[in-house]
């Protein structure tokens, strides 16, 4: 899906989700194939991760309270969205998924695809796809493309089948 | 800064043909600034557009918040480029965007990761940028990576964290200190930057150690150090150190001196300048010391680079001052310098010429002065100025050409500073040498015919008016005076009717016709002017009687104001327009003795038409608002005086508590500052209880309790005695401090509902002598002991005992009389057998009272005192003995 989207050429993504959901980690997975111990992100990284033929820029944004009002500033020209959820921390869905509604409503995002990530599936506890997408919501969304995969970033589950769709 | 690579000055010829900044424009580049979003970033192109930001904002273009942020965000975008120059060009705008703290946080983790990356480049300048947007929390965590970046290979790298590291002490001193060890290392390091900048940090953390940077300079001067940049510092580092160990040797050898001459022969010329330099200042320093910087300083004097020939010249100019001898050596090259290109060069040899030179070689010179006068700038003028005025004093003979060379450059173009500063310099050569006074004042009297500045015409002006009445023919100058009348602006006008006045109180025979001329003043269109003209119409006696001229009218038009303008213009504030007149007495006199640095402070050279100092303003206002806003106290009529706090508790207790004595006529208040220490309590009605059992002539009649008393936040309550009016009583008071005490609960901060009564044992208190006396400086202590007259005089002489020292008593009679020390009499030359102290002050009721203490040693440690006071009222005379006798 994703490939029929940008053919060739240079795409760009943005990876979002509350703090300490797994989006560093993810990225790194991406782009490195391993597993980097990470700090909480100040603000964002950048990477450009390629994937069968197609070059992906990766934005990924510190998800905590302090920087989230800056995500917009990111929004422009982005084709995806990745929104991580942290499938373990059934505490903070209610705040992650209005975060997700919050950036549905953006106007620079109305032709963004979104992928949903339900991570951290390798913890004990973890909602699998079915109540997170009940939890987020998401059968709410019109006229987008959605689609949501389990993922374990430590293990490197599930992450490259998001890609494919 | 970070400094991006150096080779940039390769373009600079090209920049000198056209600026490829010209016609840059703020919103138009914002416009660019879009291509930061594009999805394909063309590297260059950015590099260009920051380029121009960058520009703007170096030109003082300020970007509106809404344009700021919106650049950094744009910005913080090309971290998805790889390119290295782009990279540098956004940590640049960063750095210079510097956006608000919590905008900034987004581009930390981007940083961090660059503070490690394997690109040198990344790493040096991400640690600029992030030491520059980081606060103490953030610091820590990235402490680790600093202290590895110090150690670096790379010496770009080492020195960023190094400069960083500078910058940082002086927000977080705690955090950098810790670095020392890798900071040590760094100093060893083989790039010559690097050393340099480890020095400097290294001295900057130790700084307030004295033993440190003495080891410091200790260990580093047995030569290690290879920059030239390090060894300069090190070389500034050394002369501090000497200077402060400067009185420790006896045996004449300077400690370190032996480093510095060896500087002298280093190969960097700017080493061997440092350290000339550096013994030319030592000091107290010795002729045979100098010689040697002397000399290579002499050989600079011909060198082929301007720079080294301005060092030499600056600093020798300086030597000449105290050393003039010493320079003399160089005159030979200096004198060809006076034709030297560069005028900045020029002018200071001339001027150290002028220092060094002979009566015989003056004229010489002043020849080749006048020739280049006109091409430099206004601040060495007044260099030449200066120098020519100090050259003046010491060969007064000379005056005639050295005068005349002062009014044909004060005809001359020039700005305010300049014009001064010849101002200046004639009136204070008038002041010295008589023979130039008649001469002096004609060329002031010439200049204010045409002077574009209000200040100085005023100054000259007044100046005239107090000399020009001496003169052997004062007449000759009223044409001038007169003239400013008609020509200049109100201010001048007025400054010019005040001097005619002058002159007509002074010279009997000028008497009608200044009438003539006063009178004509009363019809200037401005007001200040007419009441002026009529006023010394009137005290002068302008009913065309000539009449002798009376004492009190010259005290008048030549008395300087005793009044510290400071307080007089308070005072005038507070004054309600009504029935009263207001009474110039009641301005209250007190100056606070200015800081004694303050008075020697360099510059502040006596013009010679001074005015007194004006004083900080005091606190007595504040108190005296204070109390007449409290009805009990308010029919006590004008406060006398006001003391320091006194503690009636000790520091850290409970309850702290001071005390302030307020004196009036008939009543003393006592106003006790109280402060509650404890957080978990409320006090409630706090009152001092006072027990006046110790002194008899004072009655209680009010106390003003206070209300309450939380934590931390001070609060006063008063306690008003009644006492003889007029009179010095003096006692003893013993003092409690009684309150209820209410719980308060710290997490809520709400007390409870019941409280407890509670007391608490105060220090005791005296009122003293003293409190009556109030601290008022006489500024010619001679003049007025004279016009105070001997009819009060009362002396009488006393044995004060076995003391520590002089000092010691003559401090503690000052303090036992409360009075203000005069002339700087206060402090006593060590080892002195005798020594004479002169106090003035008021005493309570208005009276002036002088004393003059002689003091001398009676034995080994006996000390005895000869007191004499003179005074308005010989009960006071009689009144101040009385407590010397019972102190």
């Amino acid at each position: 899906m994703f490939s029929s989207l940008f053919g060739n050429k240079e795409a760009r993504i943005l990876v979002l989700g509350l703090d300490n959901a797994g989006k560093t980690t993810i990225l790194y997975r991406l782009q490195m194939g391993e597993v980097v111990s990470t700090i909480p992100t100040i603000g964002f990284n950048v990477e450009t991760v390629q994937y069968n033929n197609i070059k992906f820029q990766v934005w990924d944004l510190g998800g905590q309270t302090s920087i989230r009002p800056y995500w917009r500033c990111y929004f422009p020209n982005t084709q995806a969205i990745i929104y991580v959820v942290d499938s373990s921390d059934t505490d903070r869905l209610v705040i992650a998924k209005e975060e997700f509604h919050a950036i549905l409503e953006e106007e620079e995002l109305k032709g963004a695809v979104l992928l949903i990530f339900a991570n951290k599936q390798d913890l004990p506890g973890a909602l699998d796809d079915a109540a997170v997408t009940e939890a987020l919501e998401l059968h709410k969304i019109k006229n987008r493309q959605w689609s949501i995969f389990k993922t374990s970033a430590v293990k490197g589950e599930g992450l490259f089948e998001g890609l494919d769709w | 800064m970070a400094q991006p690579l150096v080779k940039k000055d390769d373009d600079r010829d090209d920049e000198a043909d056209y600026s490829p900044f010209l016609g840059i424009e703020k919103g138009a580049v914002l416009q660019e600034a879009r291509v930061f979003n594009d999805p394909q970033l063309d590297p260059r192109r950015c590099s260009q557009v920051i380029t121009k930001l960058l520009y703007l904002l170096n030109q003082g273009e300020s970007f509106t918040k809404v344009e700021a942020t919106e650049v950094f965000f744009a910005v913080t975008k090309l971290f998805q480029s790889r390119d290295i120059g782009l990279r540098r060009m956004v940590y640049m705008m960063i750095k210079e965007l510097s956006p608000s703290a919590d905008e900034v946080i987004i581009v930390t983790s981007s940083l961090m990761k660059d503070m490690t990356s394997k690109t040198d480049m990344y790493r040096a300048n991400a640690i600029r940028v992030l030491c520059r947007i980081t606060d103490g929390t953030l610091l820590t965590q990235i402490e680790r990576y600093l202290k590895q970046a110090i150690v670096d290979k790379n010496p770009v790298v080492a020195s960023a964290a190094l400069v960083s590291g500078i910058h940082l002490l002086q927000t977080n001193p705690e955090i950098v200190k810790r670095w020392s060890n890798e900071v040590q290392e760094a100093v060893q390091s083989r790039a010559a930057l690097v050393q340099f900048h480890a020095l400097a940090l290294l001295h900057q953390i130790r700084q307030n150690d004295r033993l440190a940077v003495n080891k410091l300079v200790t260990s580093l001067t047995r030569g290690s150090v290879r920059s030239p940049l390090a060894q300069c510092l090190l070389i500034r580092y050394t002369s501090q150190v000497i200077r402060e160990s400067a009185n420790n040797t006896q045996t004449g050898d300077r400690p370190f001196y032996d480093f510095l001459e060896g500087c002298l022969r280093h190969k960097a010329e700017m080493v061997i300048f440092e350290a000339a330099r550096a013994i030319t200042e030592l000091n107290g320093v010795t002729s045979r010391e100098l010689t040697p910087a002397i000399t290579v300083l002499q050989l600079f004097l011909s060198s082929s680079k301007p720079v080294l020939r301005f060092a030499a010249v600056r600093t020798l100019n300086k030597v000449a001052m105290t050393h003039p001898m010493a320079v003399t050596n160089c005159n030979i090259d200096m004198e060809s310098l006076i034709s030297d290109q560069n005028r900045s060069i020029a002018t200071l040899a001339i001027t150290t010429l002028l220092k060094t030179g002979n009566e015989s070689s003056v004229d010489r010179l002043m020849k080749q002065i006048t020739n280049f006068m006109s091409d430099i700038a206004d601040e060495f003028k007044i260099v030449v100025v200066e120098a020519i005025r100090s050259l003046c004093l010491k060969f007064p003979l000379k005056h005639r050409s050295l005068m005349n060379f002062l009014s044909n450059i004060l005809r001359e173009e020039g700005g305010f500073e300049y014009k001064k500063a010849i101002v200046d310099s004639i009136v204070i050569l008038i002041r010295d040498i008589p023979e130039a006074k008649e001469s002096g004042l004609l060329h002031l009297c010439e200049f204010i015919e045409d002077c574009e500045f209000t200040y100085l015409s005023t100054q000259i002006l007044h100046f005239l008016g107090i000399e020009g009445p001496k003169t052997s023919d004062p007449s000759k100058y009223i044409r001038y005076i007169y003239n400013r009348v008609h020509l200049e602006n109100a201010t001048v006008r007025a400054g010019a009717v005040s001097t005619l006045a002058k002159f007509g109180a002074m010279v009997d025979s000028l008497k009608p016709r200044i009438f003539v001329l006063l009178r004509r003043c009363v019809f200037d269109n401005d007001d200040e002017v007419r009441d002026r003209a009529t006023l010394y119409l009137n005290t002068l006696g302008g009913d065309g009687a000539v009449v002798e001229t009376g004492e009190d009218v010259k005290d008048f038009l030549f008395g300087s104001l005793d009044i510290p303008l400071v307080n007089l213009e308070n005072s005038l504030k507070n004054y309600e327009a009504s029935e009263e007149p207001f009474d110039i007495n009641s301005v209250p006199r007190e100056v606070k003795t200015q800081p004694l640095a303050e008075k020697k402070a360099p510059g502040k050279k006596p013009t010679g038409l001074g005015a007194p100092p004006p004083g900080p303003p005091s606190t007595v206002d504040a108190y005296e608002k204070l109390l007449s806003s409290i009805p009990e106290f308010a029919n006590f009529g004008k406060l006398f005086k006001s003391s320091a706090p006194v503690e009636l508790t000790e520091a850290e207790t409970e309850y702290a508590v001071n005390v302030v004595k307020h004196i009036f006529d008939g009543h003393v208040v006592f106003q006790y500052n109280c402060t509650n220490t404890i957080p978990e309590q409320l006090l409630e009605n706090v009152i001092v209880v006072v027990d006046a059992s110790e002194a008899e002539e004072f009655a209680e009649v009010a106390s003003k309790p206070l209300r309450s008393l939380p934590y931390d936040s001070p609060g006063q309550t008063f306690v008003a005695f009644e006492k003889p009016e007029g009179v010095p009583a003096v006692g003893k008071f013993s003092n409690m401090l009684r309150f209820i005490v209410k719980e308060v609960d710290p997490s809520t901060g709400e007390a409870e509902d019941d409280g407890v009564e509670d007391e608490y044992q105060l220090e005791d208190l005296e009122v003293v002598a003293a409190d009556y006396m109030l601290k008022v400086g006489v500024s010619n202590f001679r003049n007025a002991w004279e016009s105070m007259g001997a009819d009060f005089e009362r002396v009488d002489e006393y044995g004060l005992g076995p003391r520590d020292s002089l000092a010691e008593a003559v401090n503690a009679v000052i303090n036992l009389l409360g009075m203000q020390p005069c002339e700087g009499t206060e402090v006593v030359p060590n080892n002195s057998r005798s020594h004479t102290c002169l106090l003035s002050g008021v005493y309570i009721g208005n009276v002036k009272v002088l004393v003059r203490l002689q003091f001398g040693l009676d034995g080994p440690k006996d000390v005895a005192m000869k007191l004499a006071v003179r005074s308005e009222d010989e009960v006071v005379s009689d009144a101040i003995h009385e407590i010397v006798a019972s102190g």
